[in-house]
């Protein structure tokens, strides 16, 4: 077999055609358009603070060498400068005024040698600015922060599964009264963006004395109607005749609940599991209303506290959104398989 | 095990509330605290002395996003949560909810605020008979140009002098920009606070006899000006243009990369100046430009308030008060690289450890004080200053993204001022 | 299923319902009261009712049709803008959707990681979303540099209007397709296999098979996807206030940031008009569901007679 029909062969033995070259051209420019943006940000995130307001950008983060010189506290720049007797040399800055920048070579460091800025350029090197991570460190209670976002997002993920599974258990295997005035009233909560209601909103939460605790930021988020809606869907497809089976070994509803339909279900939990980490784990505008006090803040509010009135510091702004990308990535990674599977399992019932 | 979980939800929320109310019980004092750079740092680092000059006191800096600040202390304010202290910029709007100091500080350090903060405490009351002192000015800015001095000799332009006006200063660097290929002559931070000082060199008193604001005639040229000079292309229109509502953007970039030649800001830009751009070009800060009624500036800042909701009142001032000292304020502004809002350490010049041509622009900016005409000043010191600030940002960036006319710019600010204002005193 | 009178189904139900009460249908409440109250006053009990004062400068217009002629203008033109925006975004990512769909659905290597590429972004936050690509999209950005390269002057992809209308279409169908592909791809996994082998038999052509077999076949998935899409799309805010701001001027401010904009950001808050406002978008999102729903029993029925 040649190796390129080796390579091109296809699941059922056909050989590929034009339709497939045309799937996968279409599968790798999505593979570019969805992964490319975000490895920029990764890239950009280990340039200095100086890189990053270059244009052209470079590619790769490129910074200005610098070299320690004798006497001097902090390495300096180096450039590459027109000597007057027509060399070039790489050679240190010390000092510049105006037009005039004097540099020195830091083997001879008693000798100075004055140049106009026109007769040199800049040497680059390639560096990672690995100071954008390793300051915020210093800057940042990360410990803490991780915790609470942690927290916040495993307890609520647990409550929403439980409370919206029961909920959707009632909706689907009962027939009562007023079943589907309030499937639809739990529906209709959907038309309402989080936005326009964070006043109001607010109110509740400090009225229950909720402000500045993280429990306000996950009551309010256990609750949500996708939830309800998803795994009534699901649940819907359960054959009733397990749960009668149940009933005839005098089963509790709630053991029927917990030991029939739940593990049942696992695939539309699964599913929803992953919705409310995310939601949770991105949460930004709620829980700045809501936690105030270091003590309680989250990943993402920490990454916003370098947004300033005046400036932004793009460095550290960037790779802080890195770290909170992290451990979505790194879940999604592992997981993906049953992330997408789930999901499409979960659809199609 | 629902109910175990609820159970364990439950002892946790208890938990968390026990574990917070111990905190207050050891003379907790909590201060929000926004940045543009490192002022929270190093006022924290003096809260550290504070905290070991007063045993059993602990100082909590809690570093919030400006979004925090803007959108949801007013609102926890409101509610009657909110921090002891907070570093604020809207001063006058929020003046409900301060701590009147005096009481606290005592006759003989209520006279040394007075004294040495006699130009800002005003900004923080609530109308003329208020007599109240209520923050402190952590830093003081002053609006002012940038330009790139570097273009200028390469265009053999010569630098306009300092009484040269907006126009003379357009013109300058209209034709640096032709003779040195750069794509603008100049830009301005998206934001009202920015524009004010041009408004009143042509003419703004900003206020009508009565105290309300007003966009009257000198306010109005200033628009039409500003939006002629978007629509000739002196001005880039993506500053002003390509944001929407009343989003503050600005223009760092575009000067930083050599695209334009004059960079209207402030104060608060000359360390990003001396970091970033003095290896690219040289840079200065231009004289405060004028027009025919002024050369002015606008000044502004933000402020380490005390709030009333506080419990321990005696202590946010002691702690204010212990910010306020020579030695320590002093420290706040080389630190911070800021322009001092009290008098006598202005008077005894701080040393700031920046280079040679940072500390020029410090001195330029801090000599341009003198110049702030009284509207300016009225406006900063004005409750309602950000129903001005914020209507300018939005109507004017209208107009240069070509969605309206000046005129109808002018209608539809006024129209919008009136309505906030209103509202406001309902 | 139990038919049941008994308390039970409550039973399972209190928790959920208590929850929603209290920090959803309270909240809502209040809303509403706010939509008839004026001042500046956080507090329903300190506002003074005024009636439909709100409502009606909201609908202050000479003409509906010309944002400038209105008292509310910013309202206005997002009201029309947020119709644009969801009308192109719901129709174009759809379309997208089913097209990635249905290449998922071939015998192609490594399914699942393609399926996985189109998803991930559906796992980011909008913040970041908008910060990646205001970082691509900025004048100094790297599209731009590609751009210069290959001769392309610089543009400003976020200061031209149509451009930033372009792009927040762009950016918001990238960061949500995924999801709607997988639940497409459910539904085309889920079409039996011997309808397609029964279309090979009569010599069907690909293009008849897709659109005799498969589409009507994944109709109610289609549905489903579209009535979510649209409901998403006319409430979009965060990634678009945080890509453009809502400009230029307001060529890309939509419903929900006007009403953060009016309750949240200004300094005299007017929580009464952003209450109003609101109140008319959930009108829209109310209507505009129903009618979705007749057309799709519409439809089906159509299915059903032919």
């Amino acid at each position: 077999m040649s190796p390129i029909k080796f390579l091109t062969r296809t699941r059922n033995g056909r050989s590929l055609d034009w339709t497939d070259w045309m799937s996968y051209a279409y599968l790798t420019v999505g593979l570019f358009l969805m992964f490319g943006p975000v490895l920029w940000l990764v890239a950009s995130s280990f340039k200095t603070e100086a890189a990053l307001t270059e244009f052209p950008p470079s590619l790769l983060p490129y910074g200005q060498k610098a070299v320690a010189v004798p006497g001097e506290e902090k390495p300096k720049p180096v450039y590459r400068v027109k000597l007057p007797d027509g060399t070039t040399k790489e050679l240190p800055e010390v000092r510049r005024i105006g037009l005039v920048a004097t540099h020195v070579d830091p083997a001879k460091p008693e000798e100075f040698i004055r140049v106009n800025v026109n007769d040199r350029e800049p040497v680059r090197e390639f560096r990672l600015a690995t100071e954008n991570y390793t300051d915020l460190a210093g800057k940042l209670k990360f410990g803490t922060y991780l915790w609470n976002s942690v927290f916040i997002t495993v307890v609520a993920t647990l409550l929403t599964l439980l409370f919206n599974s029961m909920a959707a258990f009632a909706l689907s295997k009962y027939k009562f009264a007023g079943r589907k005035g309030v499937f639809l009233l739990i529906l209709s909560t959907l038309m309402v963006p989080p936005a326009i209601v964070l006043v109001p909103n607010f109110l509740v939460i400090s009225e229950l004395g909720l402000l500045n605790s993280l429990w306000g930021v996950i009551w309010p988020a256990v609750a949500t109607p996708t939830g309800v809606f998803l795994l009534r869907q699901y649940m819907l497809t359960i054959p009733d005749e397990l749960l009668e089976a149940a009933r005839m070994d005098h089963a509790s509803e709630w053991k029927i609940y917990w030991r029939i339909v739940l593990p049942l279900a696992a695939p539309a939990l699964a599913v929803l599991a992953i919705f409310s980490v995310m939601w949770r784990w991105n949460d930004f505008l709620w829980p700045l209303i809501v936690l105030s006090k270091n003590e309680h803040f989250t990943l993402q509010l920490a990454l916003n506290a370098f947004q300033g009135d005046l400036v932004t510091q793009w460095n550290y702004l960037l790779a802080m959104t890195v770290i909170t990308l992290l451990p979505v990535t790194i879940v999604f990674a592992f997981l993906q398989k049953y992330i997408t599977q789930g999901i499409a399992s979960a659809g199609v019932k | 095990m629902k109910f175990k979980l609820s159970g364990v939800c439950a002892a946790l929320a208890a938990g968390v509330t026990v574990l917070a109310a111990a905190q207050v019980g050891a003379q907790e004092l909590r201060v929000q605290c926004y940045s543009d750079g490192n002022e929270c740092e190093v006022t924290g680092d003096i809260a550290k002395r504070f905290e070991a000059a007063n045993a059993g006191v602990k100082i909590v800096i809690d570093k919030v996003p400006y979004k925090a600040v803007v959108e949801q202390l007013p609102v926890q304010l409101a509610a009657g949560e909110g921090p002891d202290i907070a570093r604020v910029t809207d001063l006058g709007g929020l003046n409900k909810y301060y701590l009147d100091l005096t009481p606290h500080l005592g006759a003989a350090r209520a006279k040394y605020w007075q004294d040495n903060f006699a130009s800002t405490l005003d900004w923080f009351r609530a109308n003329a008979a208020d007599k109240g002192i209520y923050g402190l000015m952590s830093q003081l800015t002053v609006t002012g140009a940038f330009v790139n001095k570097t273009l200028f000799e390469q265009a053999k332009v010569p630098m306009p002098p300092a009484t040269a006006t907006w126009d003379d200063w357009m013109a300058a660097a209209k034709k640096v920009a032709d003779a040195t290929k750069t794509p603008f002559a100049a830009a301005m931070d998206r934001s009202g606070h920015r524009f004010a000082p041009l408004a009143v060199a042509y003419g703004a008193r900003i206020f009508d006899d009565k105290g309300a604001p007003v966009v009257d005639a000198g306010y109005q040229t200033a628009v039409k000006k500003f939006v002629d000079w978007h629509k000739n292309g002196l001005m880039p229109k993506e500053v002003w243009g390509g944001v929407g509502g009343s989003q503050y953007r600005d223009a760092f970039e575009e000067f930083a990369n050599g695209r334009i030649v004059m960079y209207y800001s402030g104060s608060w830009q000359v360390k990003r100046m001396d970091t970033q751009v003095t290896k690219a070009f040289d840079w200065a800060v231009a004289p405060a430009p004028c027009g025919p009624a002024a050369c002015t500036a606008m000044p502004g800042g933000a402020a380490f308030v005390g709030l009333k909701r506080t419990k321990q009142p005696a202590l946010v001032a002691k702690f204010l008060d212990f910010l306020a000292t020579d030695a320590n304020y002093k420290e706040l502004m080389a630190r911070t690289e800021n322009i001092p809002a009290h008098l006598g350490v202005a008077k005894a010049g701080v040393t700031y450890n920046v280079s040679p041509g940072a500390k020029a622009a410090l001195n330029s900016f801090v000599a341009d004080v003198a110049k702030i005409a009284k509207p300016n000043y009225q406006l900063q010191g004005y409750r309602f200053n950000r129903a001005v600030f914020l209507p300018t940002a939005q109507r004017l960036g209208q107009a240069v993204a070509g969605e309206m006319s000046a005129d109808d710019a002018i209608k539809r600010l006024t129209a919008d001022i009136a309505e906030q204002v209103a509202a406001a005193s309902k | 299923m139990k038919s049941s009178t008994a308390r039970t189904p409550w039973f399972f139900l209190t928790p959920n319902l208590v929850i929603f009460g209290v920090f959803t249908f309270l909240p809502i409440a209040i809303n509403l009261y706010y939509a008839f109250t004026g001042g500046v006053q956080l507090y329903p009990k300190d506002r003074p009712f005024v009636g439909t004062e709100n409502l009606a400068t909201l609908l202050d217009c000479g003409s509906y049709l010309d944002p400038a002629s209105c008292k509310k203008d910013i309202f206005w033109r997002a009201v029309w803008n947020t119709a644009q925006f969801s009308l192109f975004q719901v129709t174009v990512m759809v379309l997208f959707s089913l097209i990635t769909a249905l290449v998922l659905n071939r015998k192609i290597i490594g399914r699942g990681f393609w399926r996985g590429v189109y998803f991930y972004p559906v796992l980011l936050s909008p913040v970041v979303v908008a910060l990646i690509w205001k970082w691509i999209l900025q004048r100094e950005g790297v599209l731009n540099a590609v751009g210069v390269a290959v001769g392309v002057p610089q543009t400003l992809w976020l200061a031209e209007p149509g451009w930033a209308m372009f792009w927040v279409i762009f950016v918001s169908i990238w960061a949500h397709m995924g999801f709607y592909t997988l639940i497409l791809l459910a539904g085309l996994q889920a079409i039996p296999a011997d309808l397609y082998e029964a279309a090979q038999m009569d010599r069907a052509s690909p293009w008849r098979t897709l659109t005799r077999v498969t589409l009507p076949l994944l109709l109610p998935n289609l549905l489903v996807v579209l009535v979510l899409a649209a409901i998403k799309a006319v409430q979009t805010f965060d990634e678009v206030f945080v890509l453009t701001g809502g400009g230029p001027g307001s060529a890309t401010t939509f419903v929900v940031q006007f009403i953060y904009q009016t309750g949240f950001q200004e300094q005299v808050r007017l929580y009464g008009l952003a209450a109003a406002g609101s109140l008319l978008l959930a009108v829209a999102l109310i209507a505009l569901t129903l009618l979705q729903l007749k057309i799709s029993r519409a439809e089906e029925a159509g299915e059903r007679a032919r």
